[in-house]
């Protein structure tokens, strides 16, 4: 019981990163751009949190958690931005290949998040690697109520983002879904030309929900760094596999924000599985953690096998827009 | 005066499509975009090292030809870098997003390592070995490409991740074979391959290790060239990649086309797993590939799939990776600066495009 409850939340803490991801891109998708830079979105998420929690607390005599953790959400979330701004720059004003610039944008985030975490500290005049123990801390409180037994460690015991992840799942859900400016965005997703027509500002629609999109992917980023790995950093390319995860994660939800919550924790099952079965070797470890692609291959297969309208990406997703084209 | 109106009502400026531009204005404007871009990350060294930026690139030059050993390297990896992307060029004309060739690689990567452990215990004759490495690293890249091909041609299975999802099947793969093969034991890394026997390495030919890479890769360049520009082949992938109607209303069989192509870009990219294992590294592991899947992708775009151009693509960027590695390491910062300088290099060169393919009219002055 105690191991099946460990189980259950180390897969909430791994689907909360992924499902940050999947939720920005899903309303960057929705517009009917592919952003393939979400790994770098988050690589620029997760660093920006730290360096500015590192300045912080090596500035601040007392430096307070909330504070720490205020300054480095926001960071976080503009520096992800500003990598969704890059983006659309290229793609919607400059009509660059979509995949090209996400995969661009995936190396570069990579390799700014990769350059600063491992030399920050060098570059500070510091040695050894960065920490940030008090913004760690702040993302990482819980409520006495983790404390009530095994419902209250499944439920409670996790920091404030595990919680975001799922209320912002959700608001994208009703945003798209219930709301107008929802309506004109996927108008724009689906057939830009007929929303041109109907005086939808595509250009707008499609910047705001791809820079918006990526501020929120980068909190996965955000959320792996100060509560997955304790506010440390490692090179070892780890947010990078989450973030392809993340791009996965949105086609198995089928572009549903709703399904990508359960889908989240069903990926993060599926990648700790192995710790909980006795026994194995540790090259039959590896491959359970096959694990999330196979069924991701198995789910995209699937859809394209029943091919039933809902369940397809938005019409026009990966094309360049231009009015005078038609 | 009465004009007035008129010119707030006209744009600032406004965007038409070229209808032709000549390949020299073309250059000029990739080089315009090319040195900007030279400028920005002059600029981000600076800013982080303090160092002037004209002093960086000359040690960024001395770090990718400083000695024999390193321009050799740098010529060892800008052929890993061409020959991935020159397999994935005949996917990307077919408009086949092949994001896979990491998975593809690392493939071929395991193929030809196990078949330098096993030969190597075997003692096969080198010839032998020889041939037995290049079919199963051709076989093992050509079925990873293939399957996402064949449900691509069958359902219109989303190929791009399709082959997303079978770099991590290949990557755990490819870990699974790491425990499995380690040496020594408990190192989780499988070493120098037959470091004494040097059983299954490429040769040394005219005194260098790496003539037989530049060999095999050049040899590909011409052949692809062709294949893509002069075959019955080529024709079809480039029809198909225009449209698919057209192709099928031309007669083409597109469910054959893509499999086949599919097949022909896992190869090479089996065989740029080869070289990397054979003829490089010696060793297997996880980072055989090493994102070079994914640059290439850009050095193929780029390119416009032409085998020539992408020398040059291929080889600015290992030299900047080169260069960017010499500075990291005189500073003691890490290798990681390399990526972002390409990342800013690819971004310039991405939105140059577009000044290629389009005019930006600015309003004119009325008086």
């Amino acid at each position: 019981m105690k191991e099946l409850i460990s189980l259950f939340t180390s897969a909430i803490v791994f689907g909360s990163v992924i499902l940050f991801g999947a939720t920005g891109e899903i309303l960057t998708e929705k517009s009917g751009n592919l952003n393939l830079g979400v790994p770098g979105i988050m690589y620029l998420g997760g660093i920006a949190g730290l360096v500015s929690a590192f300045f912080y607390e090596a500035s601040a005599a007392h430096p307070v958690p909330f504070v720490a953790v205020l300054i480095s959400l926001l960071c976080a979330f503009a520096a992800a931005a500003l990598g969704g701004l890059i983006f659309s720059f290229l793609t919607i004003s400059l009509r660059a290949n979509q995949n090209v610039t996400g995969l661009t944008l995936t190396i570069f985030g990579s390799g700014v998040a990769n350059f600063f975490g491992g030399s920050l500290n060098k570059l500070a005049g510091g040695v050894g690697q960065i920490s940030v123990s008090v913004a760690s801390s702040g993302y990482r409180a819980v409520t006495p109520l983790s404390k009530m037994g095994p419902v209250g460690e499944l439920l409670f015991s996790y920091g404030f983002l595990a919680y975001l992840a799922v209320i912002v799942a959700i608001a994208v859900q009703l945003f798209l879904n219930r709301s107008r400016a929802g309506l004109n965005l996927r108008a724009v997703g689906e057939n830009p030309g007929t929303a041109d027509a109907a005086g939808i500002d595509v250009t707008k629609n499609k910047y705001l929900a791809t820079c918006i999109g990526a501020g929120i992917s980068g909190l996965g980023g955000l959320y792996y760094v100060m509560d997955y790995t304790k506010g440390t950093w490692a090179n070892d390319g780890t947010i990078e596999g989450l973030g392809w995860l993340a791009v996965a994660l949105v086609i198995f939800a089928t572009w549903r924000s709703v399904n990508a919550i359960w889908g989240a924790y069903l990926f993060g099952l599926l990648f700790w599985v192995y710790l909980y079965i006795p026994g194995l070797a540790r090259s039959t470890i590896e491959l359970f953690k096959m694990l999330p692609y196979l069924v991701t291959i198995a789910v995209l297969i699937i859809v394209s096998l029943r091919n039933r309208k809902e369940n397809q990406p938005p019409a026009s997703l990966g094309l360049a827009y231009f009015r005078e084209e038609r | 005066m009465s004009t007035n109106s008129h010119e707030h009502s006209e744009p600032l400026f406004r965007i038409s499509k070229r209808t032709g531009i000549s390949a020299p204005k073309a250059w000029i404007i990739r080089g315009i975009a090319l040195l900007m871009a030279l400028v920005v990350s002059g600029l981000v060294i600076f800013a982080i090292v303090k160092l002037n930026p004209t002093k960086v690139y000359i040690a960024m030059f001395e770090g990718a030809f400083g000695t024999p050993k390193r321009s050799w390297v740098t010529i060892r990896d800008t052929m890993m870098m061409l020959c991935i992307a020159i397999g994935l060029a005949p996917a990307f004309k077919m408009r086949f997003w092949n994001i896979g060739a990491e998975g593809q690689i690392l493939m071929g990567g395991i193929a030809t390592a196990a078949c330098m452990i096993y030969g190597g215990k075997a003692a096969l004759p080198t010839p032998l070995l020889f041939a037995l490495m290049l079919v199963t690293s051709v076989a093992a890249g050509a079925v990873w490409g293939m399957i996402p091909g064949v449900f691509k041609a069958r359902w219109n299975t989303n190929e791009t991740l399709f082959t997303l999802m079978m770099n991590y099947v290949a990557i755990q793969l490819t870990s699974f074979c790491v425990s499995k093969w380690e040496n020594p034991y408990g190192s989780n890394s499988v070493g120098i391959i037959n470091q004494l026997t040097q059983k299954g390495w490429f040769p040394a030919i005219f005194g260098q290790p790496y003539t037989l890479n530049v060999i095999i890769v050049m040899a590909l360049t011409v052949a692809m060239f062709i294949y893509l520009k002069y075959s019955k082949h080529g024709y079809e992938i480039a029809v198909v990649g225009d449209s698919e109607n057209t192709a099928r209303y031309a007669g083409i069989s597109v469910r054959k086309v893509y499999v086949r192509t599919m097949a022909l870009s896992g190869a090479i990219c089996g065989i740029a797993g080869f070289l990397a294992v054979s003829g490089a590294s010696h060793t297997i592991s996880t980072s055989t590939a090493g994102g070079r899947g994914f640059t290439a992708i850009i050095v193929a775009w780029l390119a416009k799939f032409n085998t020539f151009v992408m020398i040059l693509i291929s080889f600015l960027l290992i030299f900047l990776e080169k260069g960017a590695i010499e500075i990291a390491s005189r500073y003691n910062l890490n290798d990681y600066a390399s990526q972002i300088i390409t990342g800013i290099i690819l971004f310039f060169i991405l939105g140059s495009e577009f000044f290629i393919n389009y005019k930006v009219n600015f309003r004119r002055r009325h008086n």
